[in-house]
């Protein structure tokens, strides 16, 4: 289990070195860090001045090495762009992005899983169309545009929830069903499929058989079989939901790592795109091992293999 | 595109159902804008809308008047132009720092000589590099003394050369005032969340006969909000009170909301072409030949991009400036909208069947689409190629753009020399590299005789012009949306004055 452990999080370090050089080579391919620190418009010279400040005068791969280095030793650097070292940054707004993820993924499970498992019980019922439909819907619906439905009908048109900031509860609620919505349709299908193969197995058929309550057969002896690749998904789904959480925490100026690494793109801000990419591409590999982990407690037939 | 529209018209017909309750009731003006501000020390931040976060905490020492453009003194008292390289001036006296710290000539020299030591990397060095030394002449009167004759010296000692105090600053550093600013502005900053949102609290102590006036509105809440449809939405529901730089579409929708009003000011940014017409590339290009440029510049209608998309106050312009701008002059050669003129100079260029070229573009992609019509109803094949602002400008510091639509905003400097000798004395932005031109524009810059500068500008333009070295378009405006209440008067330098807003 050690060894395992020790793989997984070496290969979880290679995987974000690796993910963080691609990351700094396509920005610097992307323009000129110095112009746009200093601004549309400006002086020659000043961009210059900049370039030699900031020392992206240097050859690139002593640019970056020197960036490792650091990194390793715990110093993600100071952003060219805000005044606040990096570690700052993502200290005030990983919290607000990690709070809006795991409210998003707790928001689907909570709808997704037993719609999943009732579609799954009458297969072609209404019920089950009517979870078909509201899968098609979730993946088809672009989710800028359903954040400025819920927008104008929930604040404008019934003025109920605040539209932006990140003050209160409230502030997380459209968000929340917005970035919950989209990753539904893939728990929703996955939790139908898997409980209809299950229920079709001979040890449901004998629970029944033996009279037990339907509810207990459903949920205790079906579900927890089921739910095993839903739980891998929802890991990465969790990922997922942190990148998408750009275009979220945007339209609803929730100030976390997503809006954060927009502006920090924008601004050509190289220290803290890299330190972001850094932290998701950990994260993420975190996740999966995690997904990983959840799927041994819930399944002896991993733990024992 | 069409989802968005489709969002702003739904936002805009449930506004005209839904009541506005504005900041008025709790005398606090909540605005939103969409970038966020890396830090509030004026010499370390170069966006736009740090500019009038700078004039509602600090003071320069001098004003400039938007209506009439005269320069008054603001924290100096008078001012004295003693030769070309030198100025005295006399300060205020009795002027206090939020902080309790007394304004006094140790404040100026300090700033000065901080801003203008290349050491310290102020941003934005044209602003200071003029600069050679500051000396102190007695507790309220100093010595400006310049490396070169500055003609644009007034526009930096009023707009962004503002007086730190001299105590705080050397304590707190650029770190510290970015995130806990002191000056003698009529508001002061009481909470700052970064990038997030600034609070700004009327100075009851600021000085008596300020030419910049006095502050009227007791708390100002500023927030940044990204999306645009979503600071319509705050707006409608009342949480807003004020925003900016909406689109021309939305605000034609929004106009016909009643709780709102809409105003549109025309600002110093204008649109233009650049043709390589010196061959810098080595490409051998066709708009090397002057023709073809001329053609360009007859096949696009100019005034019916205006009119249908650029909208609101903006105006066709003719000459390499912004019109308002000193030494911009007009009676320049001009090229009406004429599809047969530019065939009929294309055929003579050999070109009858026109050619293929790359077309670049960084902003405002319906007004290169709109070009790219234009060109080709005339046989010219543009190939888009649309980037980001600072890929762009890299390659056309790398000489390898052969044309391309770009903007200049001038700082807001109203003086021919923040745009046209920016362009075309032989920078890396040059790509005319006109002997004469750079003469002219040498001449206009150095000297301190106004009648001389502007005949050496006039000079310089027309060749421009003549030579068509750029196809000037258009210039830009800004739409402002803000409740009813609010008495609000936008000006032509896109800097609002928010210290001067009050509630009706």
């Amino acid at each position: 289990m050690t060894r395992f452990f020790v793989q997984r999080l070496g290969l979880a370090l290679l995987v974000a070195v690796f993910v963080s050089l691609v990351s700094f080579l396509m920005l610097r391919a992307a323009g000129d860090p110095a112009i746009a620190i200093a601004g549309e418009g400006a002086a020659q010279a000043d961009i210059e001045n900049i370039r030699i400040q900031y020392g992206f005068d240097r050859p690139l791969v002593v640019q970056y090495a020197d960036w490792l280095a650091s990194a390793l030793a715990g110093d993600l650097g100071r952003s060219t762009y805000f005044n606040a070292t990096v570690a700052e940054l993502l200290a005030e707004r990983l919290p607000i992005t990690l709070t809006l993820g795991l409210c998003a993924l707790s928001f689907s499970i909570i709808v997704a899983v037993p719609l999943g498992v009732l579609a799954a019980v009458r297969p072609n019922s209404l019920l089950d169309r009517l979870a078909l439909t509201i899968a098609v819907f979730g993946q088809a619906l672009p989710n800028f545009w359903f954040a400025l439905i819920l927008i104008v009908l929930l604040s404008v048109q019934f003025p109920i929830l605040p539209p932006s900031g990140n003050e209160t509860w409230a502030h997380f609620v459209m968000p929340t069903i917005v970035l919950g919505y989209y990753s539904m349709p893939a728990i929703m299908r996955l939790t139908r499929t898997g409980m209809l193969q299950v229920l079709r197995a001979d040890y449901i058929r004998t629970a029944r058989a033996k009279g037990l309550d339907p509810l207990t057969v459903l949920f205790k002896h079906a579900l927890r079989n089921a739910i095993i690749p839903v739980v891998s998904l929802s890991a990465v789904q969790f990922g997922y939901m942190l990148g998408g959480s750009v275009i979220i925490e945007s339209i609803f100026a929730l100030h976390g790592v997503g809006q954060l690494a927009w502006e920090s793109i924008s601004r050509a801000d190289l220290p803290t795109v890299q330190a972001i990419v850094l932290v998701l591409a950990v994260l993420y590999v975190g996740l999966t091992l995690i997904g990983d982990l959840l799927n041994a407690w819930l399944d002896p037939r991993i733990r024992v293999a | 595109m069409k989802t968005t529209a489709l969002v702003t018209a739904l936002l805009a017909s449930a506004a005209l159902a839904a009541p506005a309750l504005a900041g008025k009731a709790d005398d606090t003006l909540n605005i939103a804008w969409s970038g966020e501000l890396p830090t509030l020390d004026r010499y370390y931040n170069t966006l736009r809308e740090g500019i009038p976060v700078a004039r509602l905490i600090w003071d320069s020492l001098l004003f400039k008047d938007p209506a009439t453009r005269e320069y008054k003194p603001l924290l100096a008292k008078s001012y004295t132009v003693v030769d070309a390289l030198t100025v005295d001036f006399d300060l205020r006296e009795g002027i206090t720092f939020h902080n309790g710290e007394p304004f006094d000539a140790d404040d100026v020299v300090y700033t000065f000589t901080y801003a203008a030591d290349p050491d310290n990397g102020v941003l934005t060095q044209r602003n200071v590099n003029w600069i050679d030394r500051v000396e102190k002449l007695g507790p309220y009167s100093v010595r400006l003394i310049l490396k070169a004759p500055t003609p644009a010296m007034l526009e930096y000692l009023s707009g962004p050369l503002v007086i730190y105090p001299n105590e705080y600053y050397a304590e707190v550093g650029p770190e510290g005032m970015g995130r806990a600013p002191v000056g003698t502005g009529p508001y002061r900053v009481t909470e700052v969340e970064p990038g997030r949102s600034i609070t700004f609290v009327k100075n009851d102590g600021y000085f008596e006969g300020s030419p910049k006036g006095q502050p009227s509105i007791g708390t100002i809440v500023q927030r940044t909000i990204p999306d645009q449809n979503t600071q319509l939405a705050e707006l409608m529901s009342g949480r807003l009170d004020w925003i900016w730089k909406v689109s021309a579409d939305m605000a034609e929708r929004l106009a016909r909301v009643p709780a709102v009003t809409v105003a549109n000011e025309e600002t110093m940014r204008v649109g233009y072409l650049m043709f390589d017409a010196s061959n810098r590339t080595g490409n051998a290009s066709p708009v090397n030949d002057v023709r073809v440029r001329r053609a360009i510049s007859h096949a696009i209608d100019r005034q019916t991009i205006v009119d249908t998309l650029v909208r609101g106050a903006s105006q066709v312009v003719h000459s390499a400036c912004h019109p308002e701008q000193f030494g911009c002059a007009q009676d320049v050669t001009r090229y009406a909208y004429d599809p047969d003129k530019a065939r009929a100079l294309l055929a003579e260029a050999g070109y009858p069947d026109g050619f293929a070229i790359d077309f670049h573009a960084y902003r405002n992609r319906p007004y290169a689409e709109a070009m790219m019509g234009y060109l080709n109803a005339v046989g010219i094949r543009p190939n888009l190629v649309y980037l980001k602002y600072a890929t762009l400008r890299d390659q056309v510091y790398a000489g390898q753009i052969d044309f391309t639509f770009m903007t200049w905003g001038s700082y807001s400097l109203h003086d021919v020399s923040a745009i046209t000798s920016h362009f075309f004395k032989a920078t890396k932005d040059d790509y005319a590299r006109d002997d004469d031109v750079i003469g002219w524009l040498e001449t206009g810059d150095t000297s301190v005789d106004p009648a001389e500068r502007r005949d050496a500008y006039a000079q310089a333009l027309q060749r421009i012009a003549d030579q068509a070295y750029w196809l000037p378009l258009f210039t830009y405006n800004v739409n402002y949306a803000f409740t009813n209440d609010l008495t609000f008067t936008p000006t032509a330098d896109e800097i609002p004055r928010f210290y001067l807003a009050s509630w009706k």
